[in-house]
């Protein structure tokens, strides 16, 4: 398996290359180079040349390639961020990862879980009450816009609930965890930004499941299962449950790089510093540096994801070898 | 023709079954009757959708219970047990120990994530009192007895490590190992090819003299009821529509469908170069669109208009005293007249 890894390492090295050669092309065409986006229409002369220098925009663009690549490669995030000039690309970003991933891993692990179990208990009683019941619940959940849930969840989530409560149970936004404590500053401002992501998707992810476990229900080894003298349970919990999370894994583990992207609207609405909302920022102030080396750190994040889903997957399905 | 006729120990008796439909509630199987001797062979035969799959399975009771129904009547006598309408919970005492099954597909038959040791381990772990390690080891032994290459190394690998051929083989193991007194066997060699099939039955056959386990086969293949069988049944939608000993089957068919089944049997020898088998015309009609009189009588060379218009019932044949579902059966001379015609 450590032989698979290094070789799949391996061979996405060229990959990769390729991502940042296109990612710095597709930064670099267009009308204007990124010093004159940033900078607007009426920038001096003398002003877009400093800025150019400091990135080294100036300089051909092989030099530049290998410039940035050396960089990622040593960790050296030191260029200055524009939007907040004074501060450097590494500081944005290291501090906004661990507000976004203390709502999205929290967020991702509860839903799988509620959702496989919710599919479970549908599967189960397919076409019976309780699986109607779920269902018609999974559909509305995921007819409701995002933002509803956001404003609701503010308005009676926290606003209303500190009403009824007497004290704030959650606060409508912000994000200070040095306040209390870590485990009451987390309930306090992420609690609730975690509910609502998990109400948001845990509609889409139950039929999914449901949808897997249904399908596996119908295959010829159940039936064989079941005329071994195998009881219902036993039959849906261990023999369908075991095939049916090799899909159920594969989609857990395609949106495992977007735990680093965060939700923007939770994090706008919730006004929670995290990636989402520095990405948005970034791009709203043309800050170059930071979308650069951000988009060369998500690449990484999926190669490496994308490699762990493939040793899971051969994990739980031996019909899968790595080779 | 080894098996004495003592007491039945399965008996089933007027067996109906009926799916709820998007085109309402139609009947699948519909009166069907089979007694199952102790350690002789049954074959069902008849074409595929006469409802072959849903009588073992009603005997197993593994259709879906959500859209399946079986009629109050219908009694499936297994000791003093009505499996048709005991409980799930006697039902699983049942399955498995007492009777068991194999399936059509070996290839998607065992579960694929799971190791053959896995599963014949599970087998043995609902009807045997056995620890771990003995389960392990018997596990062995049926998988030696099955003729299994190093068993031992096999109890590791995922069936997609094996052939279909292995796989039966395994499927056959696992309904074995609980020692049943009856193994249903729905088209086991179907999906196999012929010197496969060939090692299939005859491992049956062995397995069978053996163990002194009943076998009911179902099989569309009269060429594989000749070899194993010591009854048959004829099903032909959803009917049983001619019972009798193998013998009396091959060399007097009462029945016109029987009879032209039987002719469909391709004869190594027989066949004359580039002439082509003959095949019954038609096919078996839908269940939602089944015939006011006999089932067969539109694809019948010698239906009559009491054919189309009223059902025959099964009642023995004048001569023979055999069971047969025809107005118009073939008595013995006209069955001679009939095959030297066709040959
Ligand atoms: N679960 C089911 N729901 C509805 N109809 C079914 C079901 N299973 C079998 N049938 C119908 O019952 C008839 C007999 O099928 P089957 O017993 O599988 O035939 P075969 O003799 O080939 O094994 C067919 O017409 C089939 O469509
Ligand atoms: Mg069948």
């Amino acid at each position: 398996m450590w032989n698979y890894i290094v070789r799949r390492l391996l061979y996405n090295i060229p990959v990769y290359l390729g991502i940042i050669l296109l990612l710095m092309a597709l930064l670099r065409v267009g009308a204007a180079d990124p010093a004159y986006t940033f900078l607007g229409k009426n920038a001096e002369p003398g002003d877009l040349e400093r800025i150019r220098q400091q990135l080294g925009l100036d300089k051909p663009f092989l030099v530049q390639y290998f410039h940035f690549l050396w960089d990622v490669l040593t960790l050296n995030f030191e260029q200055e961020s524009w939007g907040r000039p004074g501060r450097t690309v590494g500081e944005m970003l290291s501090t906004a990862y661990i507000p976004t991933l203390m709502i999205t891993v929290p967020g991702l692990m509860i839903t799988a879980t509620i959702s496989i179990c919710v599919a479970l208990i549908s599967a189960f009683n397919r076409g019976r009450f309780a699986d109607r019941i779920l269902m018609v619940a999974a559909v509305v959940g995921m007819s409701v816009s995002f933002l509803v849930y956001i404003i609701v969840g503010q308005y009676y989530g926290a606003f209303q609930l500190k009403e009824w409560v007497g004290t704030e149970v959650f606060a409508i936004e912000g994000f200070d965890m040095e306040k209390n404590g870590f485990i009451s500053g987390w309930l306090t401002y992420c609690a609730l930004p975690v509910i609502i992501s998990v109400i948001v998707a845990m509609g889409y992810d139950t039929r999914f499941y449901r949808a897997v476990m249904v399908e596996e229900s119908t295959k010829d080894y159940m039936v064989t299962a079941k005329a071994k003298g195998a009881g219902r349970r036993k039959v849906m919990f261990v023999h369908m449950l075991k095939n049916a999370m090799i899909p159920i894994i594969t989609r857990i583990m395609t949106t495992l790089p977007f735990l680093i992207v965060g939700s923007v609207l939770l994090e706008y609405y919730f006004n929670i510093p995290g990636m989402g909302n520095r990405l948005l920022g970034a791009i709203a102030d043309k800050d170059f540096p930071v979308i650069q080396t951000f988009t060369a750190i998500f690449a990484v994040v999926f190669i490496l994801s994308n490699i762990l889903t493939d040793v899971l997957y051969a994990l739980v399905d031996p019909r899968v070898r790595l080779q | 023709m080894s098996a004495q006729r003592n007491a039945p120990i399965l008996q089933v008796q007027n067996l109906t079954t009926s799916f709820r439909t998007d085109d309402g509630i139609l009947t699948a199987i519909e009166d069907v009757s089979i007694d199952v001797h102790p350690g002789e062979t049954l074959g069902i035969v008849g074409e595929s959708g006469c409802g072959k799959s849903v009588t073992s399975k009603s005997i197993m009771r593994l259709l879906p219970t959500a859209t399946s129904i079986l009629s109050p009547e219908s009694k499936i006598m297994f000791d003093e047990l009505n499996l048709a309408h005991c409980s799930e919970k006697d039902m699983r005492s049942v399955r498995g120990a007492r009777i068991a099954m194999i399936f059509q597909e070996p290839m998607t038959s065992l579960n694929p994530v799971f190791t053959v040791g896995w599963q014949l381990d599970e087998a043995l772990s609902y009807h045997t009192d056995l620890s771990k390690s003995g389960r392990r080891q018997r596990s062995v032994e049926m998988l030696r007895l099955v003729e299994m290459p190093n068993p031992e190394e096999r109890l590791d690998e995922y069936p997609h490590q094996l052939s279909g051929g292995m796989r039966q083989r395994v499927m056959i193991a696992m309904a074995l190992c609980c020692e049943p007194e009856i193994l249903i066997a729905d088209e086991p060699t179907t999906a196999l090819d012929v010197t496969i099939q060939a090692q299939i039955l005859k491992l049956m056959e062995d397995l069978k003299t053996r163990l002194n386990t009943a076998i009911i086969l179902i099989t569309h293949d009269l060429g594989v009821v000749a070899q194993v069988c010591d009854h048959v049944c004829v099903m032909y939608a959803g009917r049983v529509i001619e019972k009798g000993t193998v013998r009396e089957i091959f060399h007097t068919p009462q029945h016109p469908y029987t009879r032209a089944l039987l002719e469909s049997i391709p004869k190594s020898g027989r066949r004359e170069h580039g002439k082509r088998l003959p095949t019954i015309e038609g096919v078996v009609p839908a269940l939602n669109n089944l015939p006011p009189g006999c089932r067969f009588a539109a694809r019948c060379s010698i239906a009559e208009d009491q054919c189309i218009h009223n059902e025959p019932d099964l009642k023995d044949h004048a001569f023979s005293g055999r069971p047969v579902r025809c107005h118009i059966p073939i008595n013995q001379t006209t069955a001679a007249a009939g095959s030297k015609g066709q040959a």
